[in-house]
């Protein structure tokens, strides 16, 4: 029996290159506690998603010195990790990716005891359907998908997904995300299924009316949706929340709402992967991040939603108060989290977004 | 014994370099495509043919269809463009010659995505082009209202921005702008080892301009057109970014499901056997090439 994993180190050359032999080492350390660890700490993170000084203030704090590689997505991460960790101590998966690699082993459980800043946390939070406890992860940021649109090109805010996936009412000026998962999921919702749906019937029924519809839509865009939409390029599109506040920031006639039918609720983590040179290190470092004061200002530099209750008193209310940061109440009631259904499902999304992207 | 030591330490590490980069990570691939999946990670090779019947699926193999389509009409397109350049750079002065070269080269400093990102700059419906058609209308719409006749709305109401991305065109547009110094350079170097006196004696001969460029130039510069063909259409075929970037919702090319299988599919086996088809595919070109080569030395028709 052949596996993929062997003992090989993956393209990670230049992160290798960067922490040298040491991290190498690291690998094969015992583990004596904090005390053999060296102060380092290598973390894998999204792109312009902690705070400006945040990596600085910890190593002021703790004398650890966090070295950050950055990933494009998920898929990415989870390419990099399956083939054994190259030596990064603290990752940042969404809800998801979480489910697949705690079936895998490809994290290590989280010592909660560590954690002083757990009550932090609120309490939705630690109910994850994913992370059952919460033993392997604790949550970073969270956020939507909805639809980001421009105020001028349109009567009135969009209510409905109808406005993108079943109507021509603004025929060429639609891009959605380049994510078959996310595109099919929401056509599901439209259709009045759930999210998760994994019947095959009823993603066919999406891809019917994704087909249809193609004619109306510009492109499916690489997670630059934003760009289309501040440069003129389209009026409406699909996209993360978090995107569309980056472009709100620079333009005023750009907004953005979860549609009534609700959308999809996403949250990233923070999680240390199996084989982590440094993970006392890392539970430091999670336990700094989830201080009030500390994550009030990482919240306020990327402009996420933070999970953190105690870091609200810090935050202000224009923050606070912004419906595409905390869209309405009874719009997260009726949004959903992707759930992990298997690889059966997945290959039948992927199918149907090949048809739809070849019809 | 001196000899195959010095033959060791010349050959050893390019041959230690290939193995170890290019075979060993081929031969895991090609392994991937007779390979099952087991649950999330786990793959097993089992010698089954089940990822190479599933790429025969009329779904798939209309996506190789307009794979080829694609990268047919880039090469096409690519080597009438580059032709006429090649041509310059081959009869130019001394001086300017590695000027012109380095014009051919310079995008190549450029990373590809930047350059991608640099077209949609210049295409989208507010780029550059559009601008420049914008201004231009609103000049011939001004020189109309002079002559009194800006009543009759002749030029339409408004301007109307040209849809130059997200579509098929803008993607073979693309691939045009990627793939023509792969085109200029091998034509550049059949044209330049070219004996001009056999252009003057055609032309002596009375063969016209036109008569010259098709039976004198174009067979002596045939193997460059087969060799650009062959490195324009392999890398062409293979595109992703491209039509990520610059198609539309029907702009899929083969390369993009393979992209997908190693990521969110998650289908390593049937991304590497759809891969290994393109290779077969590849080197059945070639090998008809090297024996349509061996033919034409057998024959003796065109001595080198």
């Amino acid at each position: 029996m052949m596996k993929t994993r062997y003992g090989y180190r993956p393209s990670r050359r230049r992160f290798l290159a960067g922490v040298g032999a040491t991290a190498a080492a690291g690998l094969t350390l015992p583990k004596f506690g904090w005390a053999a660890e060296e102060p380092k700490l290598n973390f894998y993170n999204w792109d312009t998603y902690i705070g400006e000084t945040t990596l600085d203030d910890f190593k002021k704090a703790s004398g650890i010195e966090v070295k950050m590689d950055l990933f494009a997505d998920n898929d990415e991460l989870f390419a990099k990790l399956k083939e054994g960790n190259p030596g990064y101590d603290l990752i940042v998966p969404t809800n998801d990716y979480v489910e697949r690699m705690i079936s895998e082993d490809m994290l290590v459980e989280i010592d909660h005891s560590k954690i002083s800043n757990l009550a932090n946390i609120e309490d939705v939070f630690m109910k994850a359907v994913f992370d059952p406890g919460r033993r392997y992860s604790l949550p970073y940021m969270w956020g939507t998908i909805g639809i980001g649109y421009r105020k001028s090109a349109l009567a009135n805010p969009p209510t409905s997904w109808r406005s993108l996936y079943d109507s021509d009412e603004f025929s060429g000026r639609i891009a959605l995300l380049a994510d078959s998962g996310v595109v099919i999921g929401i056509g599901l919702k439209y259709l009045g299924y759930s999210f998760n749906d994994a019947d095959p019937a009823h993603i066919k029924e999406v891809e019917a009316l994704l087909i249809r519809q193609k004619g109306h839509i510009k492109t499916f865009a690489e997670d630059n949706g934003q760009d289309l939409l501040a440069s003129g390029e389209v009026d409406l599109t699909m996209e993360w929340n978090g995107d569309i506040l980056q472009v709100m920031d620079e333009d005023d006639d750009i907004g953005y709402s979860v549609p009534e039918e609700g959308g999809l609720l996403w949250e990233d983590t923070l999680a240390i992967p199996t084989g982590a040179p440094h993970p006392e290190n890392a539970h430091r470092f999670i336990d700094y991040i989830l201080d009030a004061q500390v994550g009030a200002s990482i919240a306020e530099f990327i402009y996420y939603a933070t999970p953190n209750k105690a870091a609200k008193q810090y935050l202000p209310a224009d923050y606070l108060e912004n419906p595409a940061i905390f869209p309405p109440p009874e719009t997260v009631e009726k949004s959903e989290t992707a759930i992990y259904l298997g690889e059966e499902r997945q290959r039948l999304i992927d199918e149907a977004w090949t048809r739809i992207n070849a019809a | 014994m001196h000899r195959s030591t010095s033959f060791w330490t010349f050959f050893l590490p390019p041959s230690l370099w290939l193995a170890l980069f290019f075979l060993a990570p081929l031969a895991l691939v090609f392994g991937f495509s007779f390979a099952e999946k087991r649950g999330l990670i786990d793959i097993v090779i089992t010698g089954t043919l089940d990822n190479y019947l599933r790429a025969l699926d009329p779904l798939y193999l209309r996506i190789f269809v307009k794979s080829f389509w694609f990268a047919g009409l880039t090469t096409l397109i690519c080597l009438i463009m580059a032709f006429p350049i090649a041509l310059i750079i081959a009869f130019s002065s001394a001086k300017w010659k590695p000027i012109l070269l380095l014009l051919v080269i310079l995008p190549f400093w450029t990373n590809l995505l930047i350059r991608t990102y640099a077209l949609i700059a210049v295409l989208r419906t507010r780029g550059y082009v559009n601008f420049s058609a914008e201004w231009l209308w609103e000049k011939a719409n001004a020189g109309l209202n002079l002559l009194g006749l800006g009543d009759y709305q002749l030029l339409g109401e408004r301007f109307v921005p040209f849809e130059l991305l997200y579509n098929n065109t803008a993607v073979v547009f693309g691939l045009v702008y990627v793939h023509l110094p792969f085109m200029v350079l091998p034509l550049y170097a059949a044209l330049d080892r070219m004996d001009r006196s056999y252009i003057e004696a055609s032309l002596d001969l009375g063969a016209g301009q036109l008569r010259t460029f098709f039976s004198v130039v174009m067979p002596l510069a045939l193997p460059g057109i087969i060799s650009g063909i062959i490195i324009t259409f392999i890398p062409a075929l293979g595109s992703f970014l491209t039509p990520d970037l610059l198609g539309g919702t029907d702009s899929q090319m083969i390369a993009n499901v393979i992209e997908r299988q190693f990521k969110s599919a998650n289908d390593w086996p049937f991304g590497a056997a759809l891969s290994f088809i393109l290779m077969y595919i590849t080197f059945f070109a070639l090998a008809v090439r090297a024996l349509a080569d061996k033919g034409n030395r057998g024959s003796g028709s065109t001595p080198a």
